[in-house]
């Protein structure tokens, strides 16, 4: 069943003269428990899809489609209306933690307030709630560190504490913005396994906004990628990696360095990603594409299936040929 | 291989202050660090936040001065070398940073800022010669000429990052210290700039130190690995070895952290968990700095500091126990 679904969701900022669209188009249906990756290099609008349906764009930007979360339209609601659904069926995490932890509160005031606020809770009983959940990420000492200060806690604690305050209500939706992208490559390996461990204990679905492939390969079971705004191709996480149909999405992984394995050459790119303002006719990615041919200038490709849950955006019909590995 | 740098017995303590009126604390940035790298060899530096990666970088460059220790460049001791003698080392070694826009003068055009080296370091040089260096060096870096006269903000984190590359090369050193070079870059363009220093480095015969947390990208360039914890060198090896048969327990652990691009392999893999995280540097744990989080700690490793065994093959490793851990 899915918990989410975004239908032909857009979303646009208006500056000083001209107007962008950082986000065309997108829809997509998250699954009960799924951990789904989303993909994609700066600007691809990965991150302003998710704060489009948290309400949390910018004051320049608006969204339009929507955004079913069980029935209801997200993007129909005002911010207060909002508030009932945020941080109760969907929360949002971000890389650092310290846009999510108020500073001037301890852990525990602040975690307990959730429960207060969404569960009517007493505070004795959100106070057991709150030190339960952080033993559950595991913070050592936890009736210790709640006491805590949000900048007396390591990285990886701080990490910890704003996992456990968004899973306090068990959302059926959680959104992590790069949620490891600022930790150490240790701590990273244990934060990404407490997010593997907690989607399964709670049934939680986990949007991974990232754009590290060795994490999606790790933790997601579907992935999309996105570019220029638009998903380009989504599929189960094996395709994605051994079958990719979007060309953008092999040189991504061509380009992605492979501790075990050392190349004369990585298979890079060429070329940078466009600039909103100015998206190529077409295709947005045809300017960089090894693959292009003729219609790929003129005319835009839908996202088309490949196979029954593996689709993509591009006129090719063939599989791409992976370099240096023969294909299946 | 003639050895073209040899660092000995080098220590950087920084000092920082708690309060006005307090004591300032003793950070030991680097303690006891020895290595030497070859005329033409790319020795990869890798370490996580607190390891001191960073500033062994700047102290072998002299851009930070050393407590004690030497640097020696062709056999001459570059600490406490006399200002003018310095400058006349600087032109044959050089620096790349991380961010590339960062580091760039946003007042200067392209062409001064990658001319400005020569000013100081090459002023027997005349203008009609210094231009003619600045469009060669522009075109070995895959910059066109043509953007002579445009200012950094105009460029993306790729260009900007090959302005700075054509930078450091101006002054045609034989020694480039890479600090973090990728890291702030997006994956594709990434891969461009990998690509550009392995042949550069293969035209220019250049000698490389490449610094950086990311294990992957070192793996695609350096020849030898240095590993660092909490100031110190934990092993040091050729990479082929060290990749695949890691002796100290910290460098098994960092690797199996890496997160891999590729499902299958991503599923096989076991971690080997480490507790907690890196200790402050300020207060660093008695004996082995790396046991509050080994896997394999005994008491002898709280009790007596590892020393640094040199194996007849070239390579070191600091750890009590690595020789039954590995044969076991």
């Amino acid at each position: 069943m899915s918990v989410l679904l975004l239908d032909d969701l857009t979303v646009r900022f208006a500056l000083h003269q001209a107007e962008v669209t950082a986000v065309s188009s997108l829809s997509l249906a998250l699954e009960e428990g799924e951990t789904l990756a989303v993909v994609g290099e700066s600007g691809s609008g990965k991150t302003q899809a998710f704060l489009a349906i948290m309400g949390l764009l910018a004051k320049n930007g608006s969204a339009s489609g929507r955004a079913l979360l069980g029935g209801t339209d997200l993007l129909a609601l005002g911010s207060r209306d909002l508030d009932a659904y945020r941080g109760r069926d969907i929360a949002m995490i971000f890389q650092d933690p310290m846009t999510t932890l108020n500073p001037t509160l301890r852990i525990r005031t602040q975690l307990a307030e959730v429960l207060v606020r969404h569960r009517d809770m007493d505070l004795a009983a959100a106070n057991r709630a709150v030190i339960e959940m952080l033993e559950r990420v595991g913070i050592p000492e936890a009736a210790r560190r709640a006491e805590a200060y949000p900048h007396a806690l390591s990285g990886g604690m701080r990490q910890r504490a704003m996992i456990a305050m968004a899973l306090l209500c068990r959302p059926k939706v959680l959104i992590a913005d790069e949620p490891t992208t600022a930790l150490d490559v240790t701590v990273q390996a244990q934060v990404l396994d407490l997010f593997r461990t907690l989607t399964r204990e709670l049934g939680t679905a986990l949007v991974l906004i990232t754009h590290d492939l060795g994490v999606v390969a790790g933790i997601a079971d579907r992935v999309m990628v996105m570019y220029a705004g638009r998903a380009v191709e989504q599929g189960p996480v094996d395709d994605i990696f051994y079958d990719p149909r979007h060309p953008y999405t092999l040189g991504l992984l061509t380009s992605t360095p492979d501790p075990d394995r050392r190349r004369d050459q990585l298979l890079a790119i060429s070329g940078t990603p466009p600039s909103l303002e100015h998206l190529p006719p077409g295709c947005a990615f045809h300017p960089r594409c090894l693959y292009r041919f003729e219609p790929c200038a003129a005319e835009r490709p839908p996202l088309t299936p490949v196979s029954i849950d593996h689709a993509k955006a591009c006129f090719l019909s063939e599989t791409l040929a992976r370099p240096g590995r023969a294909v299946a | 291989m003639s050895q073209l740098l040899e660092v000995d017995g080098l220590n950087k303590s920084f000092e920082i202050t708690s309060g006005l009126f307090r004591r300032p604390l003793e950070l030991k940035s680097l303690q006891d660090i020895s290595f030497s790298v070859g005329d033409g060899e790319t020795l990869g530096i890798v370490g996580e936040s607190g390891s001191g990666k960073s500033t062994l970088g700047r102290c072998i460059l002299q851009l930070l001065r050393p407590d004690t220790g030497r640097v020696l460049w062709l056999g001459q001791d570059l600490v406490g070398m006399p200002a003018e003698q310095l400058r006349r080392h600087r032109r044959e070694m050089q620096i790349i940073f991380q961010d590339p826009l960062a580091s760039l003068n946003p007042r200067m055009t392209v062409g001064d800022i990658i001319a400005d080296p020569l000013r100081t370091l090459m002023p027997e040089l005349g203008r009609a010669e210094r231009r003619e260096r600045v469009v060669r060096t522009m075109e070995a870096v895959g910059l066109l000429p043509e953007m002579l006269n445009r200012y950094p903000h105009e460029f993306s984190g790729g260009q900007a990052q090959r302005i700075g590359i054509a930078r450091a090369l101006i002054t045609e050193p034989r020694l480039i210290v890479c600090d973090e070079p990728v890291s702030a870059l997006d994956v594709s363009i990434q891969a461009q700039i990998l690509n550009l220093l392995l042949s550069l480095r293969r035209r220019m015969g250049l000698t490389l130190i490449f610094i950086s947390h990311n294990l992957s990208v070192v793996r695609q360039i350096a020849d030898r690995i240095l590993v660092l914890y909490l100031g110190r060198v934990v092993e040091m090896g050729p990479a082929e070895r060290l990749y695949a048969r890691p002796l100290h327990p910290y460098t098994r652990a960092l690797l199996s952290a890496i997160p891999i691009a590729d499902p299958r392999r991503a599923r096989q893999r076991a971690i080997v968990e480490l507790r907690g995280e890196i200790p402050s540097p300020l207060n660093p744990p008695s004996g082995c700095a790396f046991r509050t989080r080994c896997p394999q700690a005994r008491d002898i490793c709280a009790a007596q500091r590892p020393p640094m065994e040199r194996l007849p093959t070239g390579e070191s490793v600091a750890c009590h126990r690595w020789r039954e851990l590995v044969e076991g």
